[in-house]
């Protein structure tokens, strides 16, 4: 069986000759070059599926709402049929009576994230552009803002922190620890791991999909031996089923970020019990 | 004596590895409980699941740190 494992792990032999063989998708498989040579830094392939998507979500949505007929068309289905799964069970189960001030910034953010996160299997790109970190650091911050600004508008500066930091019934004894604690919970660790989620879904996805896909690629051309082969055929015919599971990710990921931020917003704006 | 064969890696991708246990237990539980509710009241299922995934949301942020640690640390004091 070593001859299997050893296409499949980086192995030293313990010489000192050049490293030769499979080299393993990393961290570094992500660093991208940017699109021409002598464009600016910043504008590589994420930058660019990002306004694309940017561009996708606005025309779906504009074309959704114009011209809406009281039979609907099958593309206005197609759209009402979004629209109401965004408005009844993510925003008005979570955020309650006072959630259409909301809905607008919830359906970009669902059909951004979405969008962004299938470029991931679309044929053409093959990346999510979440799993650049910056990406979801971005989309976690603009939630951050908002569940924040909602709730100081509700409340007031202190009585934000108030309302954030200190749950009801608390006995006076327990404050210092719970103050902390929830300070901590609520303002620092949620952004952390809102953003942390969508990247490292999408950056573990990704890397699953390299890892079939390239691993395949070496057992299959660059090895003899029959088992190595074979070995590589199915590990190409398995990343297709890897594929399939990160469709699934991908939407629920884009799904949880929207239920997530809508909790946020709602605990938030929630009054005191 | 030089080992015949020795492997090189990152240690992180093995505390990873503890790291998922817990997370993966915890999302377990929460889905088997979905799964007994839903047996027992099946028209109280939607309720159920929209708990159910913020629920293993949050359980799953543990082994989401876990991994994002483990590229993190993994690559501190690696050979080469």
């Amino acid at each position: 069986m070593n001859v299997v494992f050893w296409g499949l792990m980086p192995l030293d032999t313990g010489g000192g000759e050049p490293e030769e063989g499979f080299q393993a998708p990393g961290v570094e498989s992500f660093d991208l070059p940017p699109l021409y040579p002598g464009a600016p830094e910043w504008l590589d392939k994420y930058t660019l599926m990002a306004f694309v998507s940017v561009i996708l979500v606005a025309a779906f949505w504009m074309i959704m709402a114009r011209k809406n007929k009281m039979v609907p068309t099958k593309g206005q289905f197609v759209g009402e049929t979004a629209y109401f799964f965004i408005r009844n069970s993510i925003a008005r189960d979570m955020i309650g009576h006072d959630f259409r001030k909301y809905l607008p910034f919830l359906i970009a953010l669902f059909s951004f994230i979405l969008v962004n996160n299938l470029w991931g299997v679309f044929p053409l790109t093959l990346l999510p552009t979440a799993a650049s970190v910056g990406w979801a650091y971005g989309l976690a911050l603009m939630s951050w803002v908002l569940y924040n600004a909602v709730g100081i508008a509700k409340h007031g500066p202190l009585g934000y922190l108030k309302h954030a930091t200190l749950p009801a019934g608390v006995p006076k004894a327990m404050w210092p620890i719970i103050i902390p604690l929830e300070f901590f919970s609520n303002i620092i660790v949620r952004p952390i791991t809102l953003s942390l989620r969508l990247f490292a879904n999408m950056f573990a996805g990704h890397l699953l999909v390299l890892v079939f896909v390239l691993g395949g690629e070496y057992l299959l051309l660059h090895t003899d031996s029959i088992v190595n082969k074979v070995a590589g055929v199915v590990a190409w015919i398995f990343s297709m089923a890897i594929f399939g599971l990160e469709v699934f990710v991908q939407s629920l990921q884009a799904f949880i970020f929207t239920v997530l931020t809508a909790n946020y917003i709602s605990s938030a704006a929630a009054e005191e019990h | 004596m030089p080992l015949p064969l020795e492997l090189v890696g990152s240690l992180g991708i093995v505390g990873y590895g503890l790291g998922a246990i817990g997370p993966g237990i915890g999302v377990g539980l929460i889905f088997a409980s979905v799964i007994q509710g839903t047996a027992r009241q099946p028209e109280a299922r939607g309720a159920m699941m929209g708990t159910a995934w913020i629920g293993f949301a949050v359980t799953e942020a543990l082994a989401i740190i876990g991994i994002a640690l483990a590229f993190v640390f993994g690559f501190v004091g690696a050979p080469q």
